[in-house]
C-alpha cells in the first residue's frame, strides 16, 4: 500500500493525553453549572412506599431534591435491540424508579447542589420507605416454580427465549456418535471497569428548546437518538451530544442509562447546566455488566474425534431491567458463533433471557462472542479428553478446510452470513513455530515428576467483528432496531488541510490516528495535514458508534469511499486545470498528471485550492472538495487465530501462575501494526482476568460483594506477564481495506486458552472441568477431592 | 476549625488558599487549580489515577486530605515538562504506545517518575511491581512497561 | 466521594494529642498516614467528628538499633521500611512484610504504627510484630507504658490502647546471629488482604538446631494469631520434613479462619499449614546465610 498504511505510525492523540491536557467530562465546567448526586436503592428487590426529601432540602446549597414522581413524563429508556423474531418482555429503567426496584443502585431520587459534597451529605439524608420483596439472584432459580416474579410481563422471569440450529437433526447426531461429553460451563458475571467511570453534563436553552449533552459515550448518535425520539419524545435535531474524552469503554458506554437523560431531564426543569459524575462504588452497582451464562454442553465425536453434533442450551441472566442492546448479546452474537473454526455439521442452540435482582447485563469487550468461544473450545477440549486424543489432532480433524471457503456454517446457525475468507492452520502451526508443543511434553512430564504442575491450552477460535450488514441484524433480521452501517466525512480545504469527521466514536482506540493513515495515503499527502474529528452529532455524519470491532472495517471502510469520491472529484478538476479530458489522467501519489507525462501534474492541494475557489470549475461540478460515503458491509468480518497459554499449578496452594501467553492473530489487513498489537495485549488481560481473577457476585440478598477495587480483582501490572504476538494476513473480502477489526480479539480468544491450560495442568489428578474464575481455592479443592 | 489556610508548591509555584478540613487533595488540585490531568478513577485507593508526588514521593491524591498537604511540594503531570518538552516518560509513553484512553497515564507518569528516581535501570520485572499500584483496563500493561523501559535509558543517557 | 465535614486538629507535641483525644473521646480518630482511615470516612463508614494529625508532630519517624532493640517510630512509612539499610540486611521479616503491603504508593503514606493501631487482623504487621516478639509503646497523660505484642489485639478490630493513648513507638528485639525471617503470603491478587499469611522469625544454634522462633498468622481469625504450639514444637529443634509438616499442622490447628470471598476455612487452614512449612524453610536457609 503506501507511505502510512502498514506503518507503526505514532499515535496523534497521545501528546494531549500524556500531558493530562486532554479534556474527560468530570474535566468540563460550565458557567452556573450545579451538581447531581443520585440516591439509589439499598434493596435489590422493594417496593417504594415513601421517599422523605424534607432533611435534604434543608441542607444549606440544595437547590432542589426530585424523585422518580417528578419525572412521570419522561419515558423509560428504549430496549434497542430486542432478540430476533422472538416476544421480547422488555422491561427497562426511567430516570428515577417510581413504584419498585429490582436491583440494588438503582436510582430512585437525585440531589441538585451548588456543589457535589453539599449534594452528597443531602443524598445521605434521603429517607425511602420500602417495603422489602423476595430476592433472586440466579438466573436458573428465577425460572424455577415459585420465583420471586420481577415483572408483571415476564411470567418466570423469562424476558425471551430463542433459538437457532437444528435442535432435532443435532439430538439425532448426538444419538448416532460414538462419545458424548456432557459439561455444565458457567460463564460468570463481570464488571467492564473501566478506568474512567460514567458521567453526564447537561446544558438546555429555553428559548429554543435546545439541548448540548456531554456524555461518556461511545455511541453518541446513537445516544442522541434514543434519547430524544424515545424518551423525551422531542426531534433529535434539539439534542447535541458531545463525547468529551472517554476514558475507556468495553462496552457499557455504548448504552442510553437513566443518568444521562435524568441530567438533560433536570437542566431543563432547573435553566441550569446540570453535572453528574458516578463514583466507583456506584460504577461497580449500576453500570451494566457482562457475560453471566450458565450453559449446558453435549458434544458428540466419532472415536477418530470427528465432531458430528453440538448442543447448547444457555441461560443468561440479564438483570433487573434491561439495558439497551441487552437482548441481542446472548442471542445474535452468541449463538450464530458456535460452529467455531470448525465444520460441525450439526449445531443446535437455544437461550432464554432472564430478569433477576442483579445489575444489569449488556455488551463488554467481545459480548457473547467470548461465551460462544469458551463453549467451543472447551468442548473441544472435553472431547479430546474422552477419546484420549490430543487437543490440536482433534482441532485439526474439526478444522474448516482452506478449499471449503467461502464457508456456510451448518444448520442456517449464522443465519445466512458465510465465513467469506480463512486459513485457520495457518495461525496454528505459526504459533507452533514460536512455541515448541514437543518440547513442552516432554518437560510437563519431567516437571510433573518433581511435583511441579505445568499445563498448555490453545484457542483456535473465530470471532466476526465489523459489525454488521444492516439488513440481516436489522428489524427484520436479528431485531437490532437500526442500521449498522458506518459513515465518514473528508473536506480537504483551500490550503489542502484535510479534516475528516467519522460517525465511530472511538475511546482508546487509535482512530485518529488509523484514519489519517487511510486519508493520507489514499490522497498521497503529509499525514500530518489530516485532522480526524469525532465524537459531537454537530460536525459529524451520523454515525452507530465504536462497538463491535467496527471502526476500521466499517468506519475505515467508509473513509476510504469517502476518499475514493473525492479522488474522483480532484481527477475532474485537475484535468480541467490541465486542460486534459479526465480519461486522460492519472491521480497518483497525491497529482494529478496527464498520462505519459507526469511532468504536466496538479498536486492535490493545488487542485483542492481550486475547489475552493471556485473560479473556474469543470462543468456540471460544484466548489469544494467535500464528500460523504456511508459503508453498509455486505457481511460482518471474520478474523481467526490460535492462542497459546501455559501456566504453573501450585499443588499445595493451588495457586495458578501464567508463565507465558503467546498469540498469533488474522485480523486481515493491519493498518497500523503497533495499534493493533495494542488492542490484542489489553484484550489478552481482560480475558486471562476473567479465566483466573473476576467475578462480580451477589449474596443471596442482592447486595453486590464484589462492588469496589479492592474486592473486584482487576489484574495489576504483576499479575501478568509480556505477552508474545505474531500475525498472518488473510485479507477480508468484506471491505476494500481488507481489514477486519481487532479490539474484541484478545478478550474473545484468551478466556478457554487459561482455563485449557489449567485442566491440562490439573489431568494428573483426574481435573476435567472447573468453572471461571479458577482461583486458587477451588483449584486447592479440586485438587484435594 | 473546619476550614484552613493551607500553602502549598504546585509544580513550582506556592499556592495559599482557604478549603475546608475535608477537601481531598485531588479535588483541590482539580477543582480549585483547574489541573484536570490529576484524575479520580476509584474511592478506595486502589486504582492510582490520581497519583501525584508529594515531597518526591508517589502518593494517592484521593487518600490525602489537603491539609495534610500544607507546607509541601506537589508535582502533577502538568509539571513534568521541562522547557516546552516532554519528559523522558511522556514521550516513552508515545513512542512504546503506553497508553490508550489515557485515563490512567498521567497517575502511571507519576508513579514512574518516582521509580525510576530510587531505581534508574529497573528490571521489567521491578518495572512490575514498581507500578503496581496502578491500574490499566486496556493496555494489558505490556507497552507501559516498554514505555518506562524507554525513559530510563533515555534519561540514563542523558545523565551520562 | 467525600466524607462529611470534620474538624482537622495538628497538634504539635504528643502531649497536645493526647489531651485533644481526652477532650473529644471516641468522636476524635488520630491521623497517621490514613490510608485505612481516610477510605472508610469517603465511604462515610467512618464519621470522625475531629482528626489529629499526628504527622506534624516531629521525632516520630525513625528506625535505628540500639541496645539491643530495633526501634522504629510510629510515624515511620512502610517505604521507609523498604528502604532502610539495616532493615534490609537485618530483618527480612520485616523487609518481606512492607513489600507485600498494598502498593508502592500507598506504602509512601502508610505507616507501621497505623498498621498495627488500626487493630485489623488482617493487616501484615501485626502477625510480623507477634513473629518479632516486639512491642510497642503507647504514650498518655500518664506517661508512656510499654505494651507487649502478645498483649496488643485483645479482640477483634480492638487494640490495648486506651481511649486517650497514642502510639508512638515500636521495639524489636535485635536478632542473635544466625537468624532468620520470612512472610509469606497467598492472596487473589498481589496487593490484596492475605487469604492467608505466616510470618517466621528464627535463630539456630552452631549444630543448626532452632534456639528460638516467632510464628505470626494473619487473616485467619478475629485477631492476629500466634503459632505457639508450632513454636514450641519446633524449639530446640532441628526440623526434618516430617516435623516440619507437624508444625505446618499444629498452626493450622491454631488458626480460626471464618468463610469470606478469598476463600473457605478449610481452605485457608490448608494455606497456614503449607505457608508454615514454606516460611520455616526459608527462615532456616536465611538463618544459615546470615552466619
Amino acid at each position: 500500500m503506501g507511505k502510512y498504511i502498514g506503518e507503526s505510525v505514532l499515535r496523534k492523540e497521545d501528546p494531549r493525553l500524556v500531558t493530562g491536557e486532554a479534556k474527560y467530562l468530570e474535566d468540563i465546567q460550565l458557567s452556573g453549572m450545579v451538581h447531581a448526586v443520585v440516591k439509589r436503592s439499598d434493596y435489590a428487590h422493594a417496593k417504594i412506599k415513601n421517599i422523605d426529601t424534607s432533611e435534604a432540602e434543608k441542607v444549606p446549597g440544595v437547590i432542589g431534591v426530585w424523585t422518580g414522581k417528578d419525572f412521570e413524563d419522561v419515558n423509560p429508556m428504549p430496549c434497542a435491540w430486542q432478540a430476533g423474531g422472538v416476544d421480547n418482555n422488555a422491561n427497562t429503567p426511567r430516570v428515577l424508579e417510581i413504584d419498585k426496584v429490582t436491583f440494588t443502585g438503582q436510582g430512585v431520587a437525585v440531589v441538585v447542589a451548588e456543589d457535589r459534597n453539599i449534594a452528597e451529605d443531602a443524598s445521605s439524608k434521603i429517607v425511602v420507605d420500602y417495603e422489602e420483596l423476595p430476592t433472586v439472584v440466579s438466573a436458573e432459580e428465577a425460572i424455577k416454580p415459585g420465583a420471586p416474579q420481577l415483572h408483571e410481563n415476564a411470567p418466570n422471569n423469562i424476558c425471551m427465549e430463542w433459538e437457532c440450529g437444528n435442535q432435532e437433526g443435532t439430538e439425532k447426531a448426538l444419538g448416532e456418535a460414538d462419545v458424548v461429553v456432557k459439561e455444565q460451563l458457567v460463564n460468570q458475571r463481570l464488571i467492564p471497569s473501566s478506568m474512567e467511570p460514567r458521567g453526564a453534563i447537561a446544558d438546555y436553552q429555553p428559548a429554543t428548546e435546545e439541548f448540548t449533552v456531554w456524555m461518556t459515550s461511545q455511541a453518541p448518535h446513537v445516544h442522541r437518538l434514543l434519547a430524544t425520539a424515545f424518551v423525551f419524545g422531542i426531534p433529535e435535531t434539539k439534542m447535541r451530544v458531545i463525547a468529551a474524552h472517554v476514558g475507556g469503554g468495553f462496552g457499557c458506554k455504548i448504552f442510553l442509562y437513566p443518568e444521562y437523560c435524568l441530567v438533560a431531564a433536570l437542566a431543563r426543569k432547573i435553566e441550569r447546566p446540570v453535572k453528574w459524575m458516578e463514583t466507583r462504588s456506584e460504577n461497580f452497582a449500576s453500570t451494566t455488566h457482562g457475560r453471566d451464562h450458565v450453559t449446558q454442553i453435549e458434544v458428540g465425536a466419532k472415536n477418530d474425534g470427528t465432531i458430528n453434533s453440538l448442543k447448547v442450551t444457555t441461560v443468561a441472566n440479564l438483570g433487573g431491567t434491561l439495558s439497551t442492546i441487552a437482548p441481542g448479546i446472548p442471542t445474535t452474537l452468541y449463538g450464530r458463533l458456535l460452529s467455531g473454526t470448525y465444520k460441525f455439521p450439526n449445531i443446535y442452540c437455544g437461550v432464554k433471557g432472564v430478569y433477576t435482582n442483579t445489575g444489569m447485563v449488556d455488551a463488554y469487550r467481545g459480548a457473547g462472542r467470548p461465551e460462544a468461544t469458551y463453549v467451543v473450545e472447551r468442548a473441544l477440549d472435553l472431547v479430546a479428553n474422552k477419546l484420549g486424543m490430543d487437543v490440536l489432532d482433534v482441532r485439526r480433524k474439526n478444522f474448516i478446510q482452506t478449499n471449503q471457503f467461502p464457508y456456510l456454517p451448518a444448520d442456517g446457525i449464522t443465519k445466512g452470513l458465510t465465513y467469506d475468507s480463512g486459513d485457520y492452520e495457518k495461525p496454528l502451526n505459526k504459533a507452533l513455530q514460536m512455541f515448541n508443543y514437543g518440547n513442552f511434553r516432554e518437560e510437563q512430564k519431567r516437571a510433573r515428576d518433581e511435583g511441579k504442575y505445568l499445563g498448555v491450552g490453545f484457542s483456535t477460535y473465530i470471532e466476526a467483528c465489523g459489525v454488521a450488514p444492516s439488513a440481516w441484524i436489522g428489524v427484520g433480521g436479528e431485531g437490532w432496531g437500526a442500521g449498522l452501517w458506518e459513515s465518514a466525512n473528508i473536506r480537504v480545504h483551500l490550503t489542502g488541510k484535510v479534516v475528516v469527521t467519522t460517525g465511530s466514536s472511538p475511546h482508546g482506540q487509535g482512530t485518529e490516528t488509523t484514519m489519517a493513515q487511510i486519508a493520507a495515503d489514499e490522497l498521497g499527502i503529509p499525514y500530518e495535514d489530516v485532522e480526524v474529528k469525532y465524537n459531537d452529532t454537530l460536525g459529524t455524519p451520523f454515525g452507530y458508534g465504536t462497538y463491535g470491532s467496527r471502526s476500521a472495517a466499517v468506519g475505515g471502510a467508509a473513509l476510504f469511499n469517502a476518499v475514493q469520491k473525492v479522488k474522483q472529484k480532484a481527477v475532474r478538476i485537475g484535468a480541467h486545470m490541465l486542460e486534459a479530458s479526465p480519461d486522460d489522467v492519472v491521480f497518483e501519489d497525491g497529482k494529478v498528471s496527464v498520462k505519459g507525462s507526469p511532468d504536466q501534474a496538479k498536486t492535490i492541494q493545488e487542485i483542492a485550492g481550486a475547489a475552493a475557489l471556485g473560479y473556474s470549475l469543470p462543468e456540471g461540478d460544484e466548489p469544494f472538495l467535500d464528500e460523504t460515503a456511508y459503508f453498509d458491509p455486505p457481511n460482518t468480518t471474520w478474523p481467526f487465530g490460535t492462542h497459546i497459554c501455559v501456566v504453573e499449578v501450585e499443588k499445595d496452594t493451588g495457586s495458578v501462575m501464567v508463565k507465558k501467553y503467546l498469540a498469533v492473530d488474522d485480523v486481515g489487513n493491519v493498518v497500523n501494526p503497533m495499534i493493533v498489537d495494542g488492542q490484542i495485549h489489553g484484550g489478552i488481560a481482560q480475558g486471562v482476568a476473567q479465566a483466573l481473577w473476576e467475578s462480580g457476585e451477589y449474596n443471596e440478598s442482592g447486595q453486590l460483594v464484589s462492588g469496589s477495587m479492592m474486592d473486584y480483582a482487576i489484574p495489576r501490572t504483576d499479575c501478568l506477564p509480556s505477552f508474545e504476538l505474531d500475525r498472518t494476513v488473510t485479507p477480508s473480502p468484506t471491505n476494500p481495506l481488507g481489514v477486519k477489526g481487532v479490539g474484541e480479539t484478545g478478550t474473545i480468544a484468551s478466556t478457554p486458552a487459561v482455563v485449557n491450560a489449567v485442566m491440562d495442568a490439573l489431568s494428573p489428578f483426574g481435573v476435567t472441568h472447573l468453572d471461571m474464575p479458577l482461583t486458587s481455592q477451588k483449584i486447592w479443592n479440586a485438587i484435594q477431592s | 476549625m473546619s476550614k484552613h489556610t493551607v500553602s502549598i508548591d504546585i509544580n513550582g509555584t506556592t499556592v495559599t488558599k482557604e478549603v475546608d478540613s475535608r477537601m481531598l487533595l485531588v479535588h483541590f488540585i482539580r477543582e480549585e487549580l483547574q489541573m484536570t490531568g490529576t484524575h479520580i478513577g476509584c474511592d478506595t485507593s486502589s486504582c492510582g489515577a490520581c497519583t501525584i508526588l508529594m515531597n518526591g514521593r508517589s502518593v494517592k491524591s484521593c487518600t490525602l486530605y489537603t491539609v495534610q498537604a500544607n507546607g509541601k511540594s506537589v508535582k502533577t503531570i502538568e509539571g513534568m515538562e521541562e522547557g516546552g518538552a516532554l519528559h523522558p516518560l511522556q514521550e516513552g509513553f508515545h513512542e512504546e504506545h503506553g497508553l490508550q484512553c489515557g485515563f490512567c497515564t498521567p497517575g502511571m507518569i507519576m508513579r514512574a517518575a518516582e521509580l525510576l528516581e530510587k531505581n534508574p535501570n529497573p528490571s521489567e520485572e521491578e518495572i512490575r511491581w514498581g507500578i503496581s499500584g496502578n491500574l490499566c483496563r486496556c493496555t494489558g500493561y505490556v507497552n507501559i512497561v516498554k514505555a518506562i523501559q524507554y525513559a530510563a535509558e533515555k534519561m540514563q543517557k542523558e545523565a551520562a | 466521594m467525600i466524607p462529611p465535614s470534620f474538624e482537622y486538629l495538628t497538634p504539635s507535641n504528643i502531649s497536645d494529642a493526647v489531651a485533644l483525644l481526652q477532650k473529644h473521646g471516641d468522636e476524635a480518630k488520630i491521623l497517621a498516614g490514613g490510608h485505612s482511615l481516610i477510605p472508610a470516612m469517603r465511604l462515610r463508614l467512618a464519621e470522625p467528628g475531629y482528626l489529629i494529625d499526628i504527622s506534624g508532630i516531629g521525632g516520630l519517624d525513625y528506625i535505628q538499633e540500639e541496645s539491643g532493640q530495633l526501634r522504629i517510630g510510629a510515624m515511620t512509612c512502610e517505604a521507609a521500611l523498604e528502604e532502610s539499610e539495616i532493615v534490609q540486611s537485618k530483618y527480612p521479616l520485616l523487609l518481606d512484610t512492607a513489600k507485600m503491603i498494598a502498593d508502592p504508593s500507598v506504602r509512601n503514606m502508610a505507616t507501621v504504627g497505623g498498621n498495627l493501631a488500626h487493630g485489623d487482623p488482617a493487616n501484615d504487621h501485626p502477625a510480623t510484630m507477634l513473629a518479632l516478639r516486639a512491642s510497642v509503646v503507647a504514650e498518655g497523660p500518664n506517661g508512656t507504658r510499654e505494651i507487649k505484642i502478645d498483649d496488643f489485639f485483645p479482640d477483634f478490630f480492638t487494640t490495648a490502647l486506651a481511649e486517650d493513648e497514642i502510639l508512638t513507638e515500636i521495639r524489636i528485639p535485635s536478632p542473635p546471629s544466625a537468624s532468620g525471617g520470612a512472610y509469606l503470603k497467598i492472596e487473589r491478587k498481589v496487593g490484596d488482604y492475605a487469604a492467608a499469611a505466616v510470618a517466621c522469625q528464627l535463630n539456630i544454634d552452631s549444630s543448626g538446631s532452632i534456639e528460638n522462633i516467632g510464628l505470626g498468622l494473619t487473616n485467619v481469625g478475629s485477631t492476629p494469631i500466634r503459632a505457639s504450639s508450632a513454636e514450641e514444637l519446633l524449639k530446640g529443634k532441628k526440623p526434618d520434613e516430617n516435623m516440619l509438616a507437624e508444625a505446618g499442622r499444629l498452626a493450622a490447628a491454631d488458626s480460626e479462619p471464618m468463610e469470606d470471598l478469598r476463600g473457605s476455612a478449610e481452605y485457608k487452614r490448608a494455606l497456614v499449614n503449607e505457608l508454615t512449612q514454606r516460611a520455616i524453610k526459608l527462615s532456616l536457609q536465611r538463618a544459615e546465610g546470615s552466619r
